[in-house]
């Protein structure tokens, strides 16, 4: 559990005084808490621990790296149930198998 | 699937084996310390394709397999109450204790919820009002701004119904205790990537310095670990004792730097107990004095549980590098993933789950060829 899953941020915005973010693993949005990458942009790719972005990685590197995590299985932190997520952004976790072959390991 | 092909190309990959081939001359014994690259190792059959003189042991780097089972139990205690709403990351649930697993907890009317991140915890706090949460704030350093976020969110907030079981470990001092141990056949490390994300890998300096020995901080993907094995085994036969980084696409010398901030803030190093392997000086984090109203042993009053470990798991010896999953007797019967005597047979980082879950319990384990399916896997 000490690995971080690659994902791209879609969205940004303030949560209690923390900057956090929507962020897309393959077909699973989740949110991630971006004060330790506090100059992440819309569209960058992040590396991110139990909800947590820890490092920033570029678009190539986050393909190889989950669909390395996805060939291993350790992916099944992001299947954790949603906890009541920030208002207005749902909470509909969808179902990641079957959904790795989506854009993200395509393209 | 283009990437991955790419990665994990068996073509590159049959060459750096042979550049390991032609590199070594003498036979080494190496760790691989993170149970990220324990699984991956295991799954991709990475030391049945090194030559025989490069022995691959497994480490300490799983978070679940080296808690304590005190601080399981102490886990049980509090999960039991009815007040209180337990909260875990997944991997925890399934970890024997004294007594049973928090799955059985929960099957017996316990609120244990698994958490996605230590922040739900918040949340969870918000709509519960009238109950303690409690979260099991176990990990390595990877895992430690994310627990240190909560505990400086609750307190920001003022929120007197969240605290935090603390069972944190440090990497470099598990190094150093495997080092010193009169049993040790660790010669070179492959060092944990994603820990090295957060806090930089300067502390592995001195160690590398002190026992003249190779430490190259590596990744988690067959070809990184081939590559890894690669640069220590270029040290070793060079008679080199250095801090080498193979993963620098992905970190720098220093780490994370706010990250380390909060570490800083929140957490102070404290002696920890390892499962199966005792008590390691300056090994782990404790909550610092400004915090302590979030410590839930502290609001429990469970300090003074302590129990001893069982005697027929060699657990301990696994993380240590100085045993293997198959010499252990239970090994497979009566040990397995459903039934586990160990933590190490829970996690799927654990060595012996890893072993269990690609067929290593079987004699004669068959070869498996990186890009080959995952041969024997449940």
């Amino acid at each position: 559990m000490c690995l971080a899953i690659p994902g791209k941020v879609v969205e940004t915005f303030v949560h209690e005084g923390m900057h956090m973010a929507r962020v897309q693993f393959g077909g699973v949005t989740r949110e991630a808490c971006l004060d330790y990458v506090p100059e992440t942009q819309v569209g960058e790719y992040v590396l991110v621990h139990v909800g947590f972005a820890i490092s920033r990685v570029d678009e190539e590197e986050a393909q190889k790296t989950y669909a390395a995590l996805a060939e291993l299985d350790q992916l099944s932190e992001l299947d954790a149930p949603v906890v009541d997520e920030a208002p207005g952004t749902g909470s509909t976790t969808g179902s990641r198998t079957g959904s790795r072959t989506g854009s993200r390991t395509s393209s | 699937m283009k990437y991955l092909d790419e990665y994990r190309d068996g073509d590159i990959a049959a060459k750096l084996v042979e550049r390991i081939k032609r590199a070594q001359t003498k036979p080494w014994v190496i760790m691989e310390v993170c149970g990220g690259q324990t699984h991956s190792i295991v799954k991709n059959g990475i030391d049945h394709l090194l030559p025989k003189g490069v022995e691959l042991v497994h480490g300490p780097g799983c978070p679940v397999c080296v808690t304590p089972l005190e601080m399981i139990d102490k886990a049980h205690a509090i999960a039991r109450r009815p007040d209180v709403i337990f909260c875990s990351f997944g991997d925890m649930l399934r970890v024997p204790g004294s007594d049973g697993d928090l799955f059985s907890i929960k099957s017996q009317g316990g609120d244990v919820r698994v958490v996605y991140s230590p922040l739900d915890c918040l949340k969870i706090a918000r709509a519960n009002p009238d109950k303690q949460v409690v979260f099991f704030a176990i990990g390595f350093e990877t895992t430690a701004p994310a627990n240190a976020m909560l505990a400086w969110q609750a307190r920001q907030n003022g929120m007197t119904n969240v605290s935090l079981l603390v069972s944190h470990v440090l990497v470099p001092p598990a190094i150093e205790a495997i080092l010193s141990s009169p049993q040790n056949r660790v010669q070179g490390f492959l060092g944990p990537g994603h820990v090295c994300a957060v806090v930089g890998y300067t502390e592995y300096e001195p160690l590398a310095a002190r026992f003249h020995v190779p430490i190259v901080v590596t990744g988690f993907e067959p070809l990184d670990i081939l590559e890894g094995v690669l640069m220590v085994v270029e040290q070793l036969e060079s008679g080199r004792g250095e801090v080498e980084n193979q993963y620098s696409r992905i970190l720098a010398r220093g780490g994370n730097q706010p990250a380390q901030d909060l570490i800083a803030k929140v957490f102070e190093v404290s002696d920890r107990k390892w499962r199966g392997v005792g008590t390691i000086p300056r090994s782990g984090f404790q909550l610092r004095a400004d915090f302590h109203d979030f410590d839930a042993e502290r609001r429990f009053n469970v300090h003074a549980i302590d129990t001893m470990e069982p005697e027929i798991c060699i657990a301990g010896q696994i993380l240590q590098g100085i045993k293997k999953p198959h010499d252990c007797p239970a090994f497979g019967n009566p040990c397995t993933p459903q039934h586990p005597l160990g933590a190490t047979m829970v996690s799927a980082e654990g060595a012996c789950a890893a072993y269990y879950a690609y067929g290593r319990h079987l004699k004669d384990a068959d070869l498996v060829m990186i890009g080959a399916n995952g041969h024997g896997h449940n």
